[in-house]
């Protein structure tokens, strides 16, 4: 197959960045996105100019570290990362535009690599139960409903890539502080600490710079992991109790 | 040289307790004074990271990923064993420990082995603590599956993303200890080598990858955690970045790599579809609880739709073969079947290079949602990667590279025949022998990191107490610099081909010659041509671009380069190993039915290779196996 292809070219974090435009050529259908732009840094070192630089490591769309946004949507159309996405999904000849994720907490290294520790500080806040190794009781101490492991794995299941900021008109991230204040406030181990973890990782998130959230839902629609936007609702409910408690003078 | 183990005395189950009860402890206001460096942050090294800062101790924690999140011990599937014996189905640390003896083929160290199953138990316990969401029962009770060469059901799962929610239960013990301060955290940036001080390791030199800046740590001890080198292969289920890196350099400093030739061949991957690929895709060997894997009995049926040939015309091969594991035999003895049959012509799909596993007796006796509710995202990547429903036809599978149970040489105490350098999890070689059982890597990793390392750190910071070094001492100065003329060296070549393409190469021999079958001719043939095609590294690489900033080409150069000199270290060892065990097969050596035949008498000994300096042989030390519980038997599983 052949692809035209616009991709995003910055030398670094601070210089400007521009649209180069390139093409693919000889790209065989059954490769994967990211598969096709290894082809094309092949031909482009073949033709002394450097080669595009861009996240990827597993491969498999669990590790989370790709971040390209396609024609505009972040990880491309479909359900799933952009390691996943094989451009037999593509129509031969089409015009491609790659960019990195966009979001004001997450600023571009280079070309199309994305700075995203934002989100480790988010979790640094209180995305954690306390706990210290060797002091827990027996794993089957405390019976735990499937429907309640079932929906808390449904929430631990995000891979922290950040499309959720990047599709989001106001580069919110609620819906990954959510999925972790979800996961670990349903489960009975995480309840101790539910109050201080809402209002942690809520504040750091405002620092950090992600906007709010006003339903649109786009990030729901981009989240390769499936993480439901209802679960943004849920931790509404939690900070909104936290800060309560927290006004009117109670410990968290 | 000779090399002491250091395994405590007393009968095997009273190794590890007695060794707690006698080992050396460091005070709450000692911890605080020792500095740790910790490289990487998969499950070995984000629990171990996360543990020994709770104590008391400073850590410093490197790896290239942009986040610890992402370390590949995140794409693990299937499971965790432990012997829990919940399901009351007979299991036991002793059964535990046995299959895994077993399943390493009796090439691993006993009391190690020993340990790994007696903690596994903690291991459960304290995941479940940090909220990791382990599948459940109605009840409540934490549910279990079964996996390759066990015939108990011990396995713990979450999903078939059991490693993701592993290391993000590591991750947030990370995390906690970060924003107390007790860790700092040094993403993307690389360890390129090992600082070594009157023989002690005090040190390391990192390239930042974002600025390309080059710097040296350094520490009271140093823990490498840097996983496999799986990636030697070029094609494999490993990510990208994975690399040997960390532990080669180390092996160039003077530490010992044990067995480099144990490597494991998962038999339930995504088979290749061409020449441009980067990556190889494992399905969970969960999946063989209830897919039977097939061929045609006949050649000429091989290119015929599935749906359409008869029972009586299919080759259960696995089931037949091996009636007692069926289709829950070992990895080494799957992928070396599926192998057999491809060869004999007999393989489905694109080439002949692919097996059935077929769902449909499993759909019929327990119906769509359920599998659905067991595998259904791994349907859903196959059906993403391939383009095929395997629910209504079964799935292709091929053996592809996956773990590699060789690693740096440790002691009882993890430490490496350097003072003070420790290795965990899958870059120490310790564990799994010549072939490491399903579910096992995830418990060894976190069994190291929580509950090994934290009491035998001790023994060597003890005896270090007034000896800090300093990055003013000549070794940073002289490793530093060492490491700067090296990267320039890389970009000095100015050739005219790509890294791909050199590591596309070796990957390609290192199949050829010393992948699934392996022979003496072979890989002497190889260690020629891997020189050659090194030789052609150092003169012909072409990278574009600068050392300043990020430039992922350089990055990988760095990696291939010592890819480059690992290959050929593996040749040798599986050259040197003439016999076959576990995922290390000589043709040489094999029954009339193509089972492996050991040598115990001449290669019950672990194979420790000592680094003699560039284009000399490296000498190679034996560790002899003794074993003091179990008796070498061959490793049925009929």
């Amino acid at each position: 197959m052949k692809f035209h292809l616009k991709v995003w070219r910055q030398k670094s974090c601070n210089a400007p960045g521009n649209l180069e435009e390139y093409d693919a050529e000889n790209i065989p259908a059954e490769a994967s996105f990211l598969e096709m732009l290894d082809i094309v840094n092949s031909q482009l070192t073949g033709k002394n100019i450097e080669p595009i630089q861009f996240d990827s490591d597993c491969r498999e769309g669990i590790c989370g570290n790709c971040s390209l946004t396609i024609n505009g949507i972040p990880h491309g159309k479909g359900r799933g990362t952009t390691c996943q996405l094989y451009m037999r999904n593509f129509q031969d000849g089409e015009t491609i535009t790659i960019e990195p994720f966009r979001a004001d907490a997450f600023p571009v290294r280079r070309d199309l690599v994305t700075n995203r520790t934002a989100f480790d500080r988010v979790m640094q806040a209180g995305g954690y139960i306390s706990e210290r190794s060797g002091s827990a009781p027996d794993a089957n101490a405390v019976p735990i409903s499937k429907v309640i492991a079932d929906e808390a794995m449904d929430a631990a299941a995000c891979i922290g890539c950040g499309a959720c900021a990047a599709a989001c008109p106001n580069g919110s991230a609620m819906l990954f502080v959510s999925a972790k204040v979800t996961h670990l406030g349903l489960l009975p181990q995480g309840k101790p600490e539910k109050n201080r973890r809402v209002l942690g990782m809520v504040r750091q998130m405002d620092e950090e710079g992600f906007g709010n959230c006003s339903n649109y839902y786009a990030c729901e629609a981009v989240c390769p992991a499936g993480v439901p936007a209802s679960f943004i609702g849920r931790m509404n409910r939690e900070f909104t109790a936290a800060s309560v408690k927290e006004m009117i003078g109670l410990n968290v | 040289m000779t090399l002491e183990s250091n395994i405590p005395d007393g009968p095997l189950e009273l190794k590890w307790t007695n060794y707690k009860n006698n080992a050396k402890l460091v005070s709450p206001a000692n911890k605080r004074k020792f500095d740790l460096i910790i490289v990487g942050s998969g499950l070995a090294g984000a629990s171990a990271a996360a543990t020994l800062a709770e104590q008391g101790y400073n850590v410093k924690c490197f790896c290239y990923q942009d986040s610890p999140r992402r370390a590949h011990s995140i794409a693990a599937q299937g499971g965790i064993n432990a012997a829990k014996n919940y399901q009351n189905d007979g299991d036991s640390v002793f059964r535990l420990f046995y299959d895994t003896i077993k399943g390493g083929d009796f090439r691993s160290r006993e009391a190690n082995v020993y340990r790994l199953a007696e903690v596994s138990t903690d291991i459960i316990d304290q995941c479940v603590a940090q909220g990791v969401p382990f599948a459940r029962e109605y009840g409540g009770l934490l549910a279990n599956r079964s996996f390759g060469g066990a015939q108990v059901s011990r396995t713990f799962y979450a999903r078939g993303q059991t490693g993701q929610q592993l290391l993000l239960g590591a991750y947030a013990g990370l995390s906690h200890q970060i924003a107390l301060g007790a860790v700092k955290m040094f993403p993307r940036t690389e360890m390129l080598d090992l600082v070594v001080v009157d023989g002690h390791a005090k040190g390391i030199v990192v390239r930042d990858l974002n600025t390309g800046e080059i710097t040296t740590h350094a520490g009271d001890a140093v823990l490498l955690c840097t996983g496999g080198y799986g990636n030697v292969f070029y094609l494999s289920t490993n990510a990208r970045g994975c690399n040997v890196t960390a532990t080669f350099r180390a092996y160039k400093r003077g530490a010992l790599f044990a067995n480099p030739c144990y490597t494991q061949i998962h038999p339930t991957c995504i088979p290749v579809s061409g020449d441009y690929q980067s990556k190889l895709t494992l399905m969970s060997e969960s999946l063989r609880n209830d897919g039977r894997i097939w061929v045609p009995k006949r050649k000429e049926d091989s290119g015929k739709d599935p749906a359409s040939i008869p029972e009586e015309d299919r080759d259960y091969y696995l089931e037949r073969k091996y009636p007692s594991y069926g289709n829950l035999a070992p990895r080494d003895i799957s992928s070396r079947s599926a192998k057999e049959v491809c060869d004999e012509g007999r393989g489905v799909g694109p080439g002949g290079l692919g097996v059935y596993l077929d769902f449909s007796d499993a759909i019929k006796r327990l119906g769509q949602k359920t599998i659905e509710e067991r595998y259904g995202n791994l349907f859903e990547m196959y059906r993403n990667i391939t383009g095929e429903n395997a629910y209504e036809r079964p799935m292709r599978i091929y053996p592809a590279v996956h773990y590699t149970m060789g690693g740096l040489w440790v002691d009882y105490n993890l430490q490496s025949n350097i003072q003070g350098l420790h290795v965990l999890g899958e870059a120490n070689f310790s564990d799994h022998g010549a072939n490491r059982l399903g579910a096992s890597a995830l418990m060894q990793g976190l069994a190291d990191g929580y509950f090994v390392i934290p009491y035998t750190l001790g023994n060597y910071l003890t005896s270090q107490f007034g000896k800090k070094v300093d990055q003013s001492h000549p070794a940073f100065e002289q490793a530093l610099s060492d490491t700067k003329a090296r990267v320039k060296k890389l970009m000095d070549i100015k050739g005219t081909k790509p890294v791909d393409y050199f590591h596309r190469n070796l990957g390609l021999l290192i199949w050829d010659y010393c992948g699934m079958a392996r022979s003496a001719e072979g890989l002497k043939e190889a260690i020629g041509k891997i020189q050659a095609l090194r030789e052609e590294f150092w003169t012909d690489l072409r990278l574009l671009g600068t050392g300043d900033g990020i430039n992922m080409e350089l990055e990988r150069a760095g990696r291939v380069a010592d890819f480059l000199e690992f290959g050929e270290l593996m040749c040798l060892d599986a050259l040197v190993r003439d016999e076959s065990c576990g995922g290390h097969f000589r043709v040489e050596h094999q029954t009339p039915e193509g089972e492996a035949v050991r040598n115990d008498e001449n290669f019950s000994f672990v194979s420790a290779w000592k680094y003699e300096g560039d284009g000399n042989m490296p000498s190679l030390i034996k560790e002899p196996l003794v074993y003091e519980k179990v008796k070498l038997a061959t490793r049925s599983y009929k």
